[in-house]
């Protein structure tokens, strides 16, 4: 009966992707990123220069990888690559492991800085792999003058209104707003919060969309003129179009490190530090810097960079005493639900 | 009644027109030379040999659809099954309440609990783990709809069957089936595409590596670069795959339920 | 009726199973494929929602119902009837126009209808996320569709079609639609096309056939569809952030901020609780509606 053979087929293909789905080989670790942040052959290197195969795993966002490993304990995971509040709440929940300098012998390569980082000074359960500022990305020959100030995205002058965008994401909206006004970014005082939240949903009405992730292709396009941006996204939008500046205000920026963890459930740990030391060798850190146009915290791979390209691309070159200078995102604690519930009652404000 | 059909055929046709209209800008981005949506630089079909080209994507594509076939084989046996045995009897609310749930749960809550749920057991994480949760939406979906061809359904032709000294099986394969195959299709078709298109669930019970990830988040991962004309190329394969996969399978469905 | 008199120990009867025992045995798998997989995990994050969000987004385990206090605040009251109207109109809108879409498709020559059924399903073969960006590309100031008008003449400057209400409600309605037409298809086709026949024997006309004949049985179908629709809706968060450029907050935003930005699994699972209460009464309210309208059908042509 041809039904039953389909149903046996069925019952092969199952059974093949069973058996494909379980159990990894040992001396293999998994590892997971952002799509694109990594170097497309690290594989390949990174299997020539120690035998460790890898498998990667993609993730979108922080907070969805962060779900993961919070409800499953970050089992079957090797080495995780979050932002820096993320990984201080791993830390927190116990889920981050220690990191053993001893086995990460290219630690030298980083900038004194990168060592003495706010949330984790010493790099006890993470190690920075990239870092840069939040700031204002625009078209130059669009916008009249220079938007220096981030009331220049909260209160625009009439010729940009709806054509602005702003970041998304719940830190870094929030973020825009308490510097406006002075505050610190880690800012838990419900009455602040309430005013910066009040002050954003005046905001909204001059926004085109919250976007954090294709707000540089609509500085492209000209569908927006001004938006909010990290500095390496802004430089994608650089490369398409040389009119596209980017600057930070004068009231400040964010320091924002994206950190790579090692799961306290990784059964693989000594591969795990193996891989972040061949990270932060210096053609790693190189690359990062002039594929995915980041700045890495490693003085190695930076000293490295031509000097054509870090004019073509200004906030690469910015200096880490002066990205010092921005506030270090912290985990909010208590105060989370608050930010959260803010940015609701942004997002629903009519 | 010549009048209403052409109306109704019109109105068909705009449907599709409606339908198809992203569909057409989908697959005419996938062939454009540059990268960005938002100017067509001429056509290309580099992006298709690139995409041939990746193997993690081409296996992300394959186990999306074998998640999808098991899942919507397992849930449509299921859905129907449970559609044949709930409509027999007396309405009960409790029985409708649990029927309705995998839909009205919020996907992030279903795949929270999953994970959570599969970690206290210790339970190890693959292609399985995401079938295993594709098919608690997907029988809800394929039990709904058989209900609704059960509605009026004439169960004395079944009874008349077994009377006549069919077992419950012949009955079923021979008599019920058959009346109610449109419905068990219609089900099946829909579970395949919810489970083809699934993201939160599949993201939280998948295990990790490349092995267990399906398309949709490798697509939700990709477009951190905005929608590249690769993307658009994977989409308008797997679309096509699925078709043809569906074709075949609804010509040795037709077997089944003929006995050919 | 042959259920009253049915004696069992009839010779020559295929089965003496009792009907009671059949729909059991019908019901099992599925029934404990939902428990293992549905209402047992379920179990265990809605017992959170009774507890707090532990400082850094675990759990403390404070017994108390905060999170159910906290859910009535106007902001979550604000969200929840948005993304009803929303849902509803979306609703509205793709049934209007998946019936008569349906009916087409059942009226058509036998060995086509699955032709044209997959032809409905095959662009949701593709990928939701990359649809609802060709439908950014479609909708946007300077999209195709904009273009095309002022092509045309129709209007002088673009018209506001993306990042708003608009456009999550037509997201919505392209994503479910062919949802709609399955389910209204599937309750179509059962219906005896003599009962259509005799009514315009007895000299109903066309729409009087349709109204008091057609349209009663095949609402089930129809109830079954906007529920999809409905359903599928309110719990979506891809297509308010996208097409609603993230202006929009309805609940499923609301219900994955409170799991995955704010890690606070106590407070999500809370909302889902209530959620799940009010979508569970508003399904037995529209059941019974379908039945009493379909029990009114019947007396009609009674």
């Amino acid at each position: 009966m041809t039904g039953m053979r389909m149903f046996a087929a069925v019952a092969a293909v199952a059974t093949v992707a069973l058996s494909a789905g379980t159990g990894l080989a040992a001396g293999k670790i998994v590892i997971s990123n952002w799509d694109g942040y990594m170097p497309a052959d690290m594989a390949e290197r990174f299997k020539a220069a120690t035998g460790i195969d890898m498998e990667v795993s993609l993730h979108a966002t922080n907070e969805e990888i962060m779900g993961k490993v919070v409800a499953g304990g970050g089992k079957g995971y090797d080495v995780l690559f979050v932002s820096s509040p993320f990984a201080e709440a791993l830390h927190q929940l116990g889920l981050a492991a220690a990191i053993d300098h001893a086995q990460i012998p290219n630690l030298a390569n980083l900038y004194p800085e990168a060592n003495e980082l706010e949330y984790d000074p010493g790099n006890t359960f993470q190690v920075p792999y990239a870092w840069g500022t939040t700031g204002l990305c625009y078209r130059s020959d669009l916008v009249e003058g220079t938007p220096d100030s981030w009331a220049s995205l909260l209160s625009p002058p009439d010729a940009l209104k709806g054509k602005i965008t702003m970041l998304a994401t719940d830190r870094w909206l929030m973020a825009a707003g308490m510097l406006n006004r002075g505050y610190s970014v880690n800012e838990t005082d419900q009455a602040k919060i309430d005013e910066v939240k009040a002050d954003l949903i005046a905001a909204k009405k001059s926004l085109l969309a919250y976007d954090d992730t294709t707000f540089y292709s609509k500085l492209v396009s000209g569908e927006a003129v001004l938006v909010h941006a990290w500095d390496g996204w802004c430089n994608y939008g650089i490369a398409e179009n040389d009119k596209i500046k980017y600057v930070i205000p004068k009231e400040g920026t964010d320091l924002w490190v994206d950190t790579m963890v090692i799961p306290e459930a990784s059964e693989n740990k000594a591969e795990a530090h193996a891989f972040i030391n061949f990270v932060l060798g210096q053609e790693t850190g190189q690359w990062v810097a002039e594929n995915i146009m980041y700045k890495v915290p490693n003085k190695a791979a930076m000293d490295g960079l031509d000097a054509g390209y870090l004019a073509s691309f200004p906030n690469i070159a910015i200096p880490p005493a002066d990205l010092l200078k921005g506030e270090q995102l912290r985990d909010l604690g208590a105060a989370q639900k608050a930010y959260t519930k803010a940015v609701s009652e942004i997002t629903a404000s009519q | 009644m010549p009048d209403a059909s052409r109306w109704l055929r019109a109105h068909l046709w705009l449907v599709y027109a409606f339908l198809y209209l992203p569909i057409l800008v989908l697959m005419g981005l996938s062939f454009n030379r540059g990268g960005m949506p938002t100017a067509w630089t001429g056509f290309s079909t580099a992006w298709y040999g690139k995409l041939i080209a990746s193997p993690q994507i081409v296996s992300s594509a394959v186990n999306t659809l074998i998640v999808a076939a098991v899942s919507t084989a397992i849930a449509t046996a299921l859905g129907t099954l449970l559609a044949l045995g709930v409509e027999r009897r007396r309405q009960s609310n409790a029985l409708d309440a649990l029927l309705f749930a995998p839909m009205i749960i919020p996907d992030i809550v279903l795949a929270i609990s999953l994970l959570s749920f599969y970690t206290l057991l210790g339970f190890s994480l693959g292609l399985h783990s995401i079938i295993l949760s594709h098919v608690v939406f997907n029988i809800a979906f394929v039990c709904a709809i058989v209900r609704t061809r059960l509605k009026h359904f004439d169960y004395s032709v079944v009874e008349a069957s077994i009377d006549l000294g069919a077992s419950e099986f012949t009955t079923f394969r021979r008599v019920t089936l058959p009346m109610i195959w449109p419905g068990v299709l219609a089900g099946a078709m829909l579970a395949f595409t919810l489970s083809v298109d699934e993201f939160i669930i599949a993201f939280f019970t998948a295990g990790p590596g490349e092995s267990s990830t399906t398309l949709p988040m490798r697509i939700y991962a990709m477009i951190r670069f905005g929608v590249t004309p690769e993307i658009n190329a994977m989409a308008t394969i797997v679309m096509l795959f699925s078709f043809t996969l569906v074709l075949a399978s609804q010509r040795i469905g037709k077997g089944v339920v003929t006995g050919s | 009726m042959l259920r009253g008199v049915r004696d069992f120990r009839r010779a020559g009867r295929g089965s003496n199973m009792t009907p009671r025992l059949r729909s059991w045995l019908l019901m099992l798998p599925g029934i404990g494929w939902l428990t293992v997989f549905m209402i047992v995990p379920c179990l265990i994050v809605f017992f959170y929602s009774f507890f707090e969000r532990g400082v850094y987004g675990g759990i403390d385990y404070i017994f108390g119902f905060q999170n159910f206090e906290r859910a009535g605040e106007p902001v979550y009251r604000t969200i929840f009837l948005l993304s009803a109207r929303i849902a509803l109109e979306a609703t509205v809108i793709a049934v209007l126009l998946a019936y008569p879409a349906a009916y087409a498709i059942s009226r058509a020559p036998k060995e086509r209808q699955t032709r044209y059924l997959l032809l409905v399903m095959l662009p949701f073969w593709s990928n939701y996320l990359i649809r609802t960006y060709a439908w950014i590309v479609l909708l946007n100031r300077a999209g195709l569709i904009n273009r095309g008008l002022a092509g045309m003449g129709v209007i002088d400057e673009p018209l506001p079609i993306l990042y708003n209400e608009f456009a999550v409600v037509t997201g919505l309605v392209y994503n479910y639609l062919p949802f709609v037409i399955l389910a209204i298809y599937a309750s179509i086709q059962r219906m005896d096309p003599a009962l259509r026949e005799a009514s315009e024997d007895l000299g109903a006309s066309g729409w009087t056939t349709f109204r008091r004949v057609t349209l009663p049985m095949t609402l089930p179908g129809v109830a079954a569809g906007a529920v999809f629709v409905f359903v599928l809706s309110i719990g979506n968060f891809i297509t308010p952030d996208l097409l609603g450029g993230g202006r929009l907050q309805m609940v499923g935003n609301l219900i994955y901020d409170q799991f995955l930005s704010a890690r606070d699994w106590p407070f999500g699972a809370a909302l889902s609780l209530i959620l799940i209460l009010i979508m569970t009464l508003l399904l037995f309210a529209q059941a019974m509606a379908v039945n009493r309208a379909r029990g009114e059908g019947r007396r009609a042509d009674a």
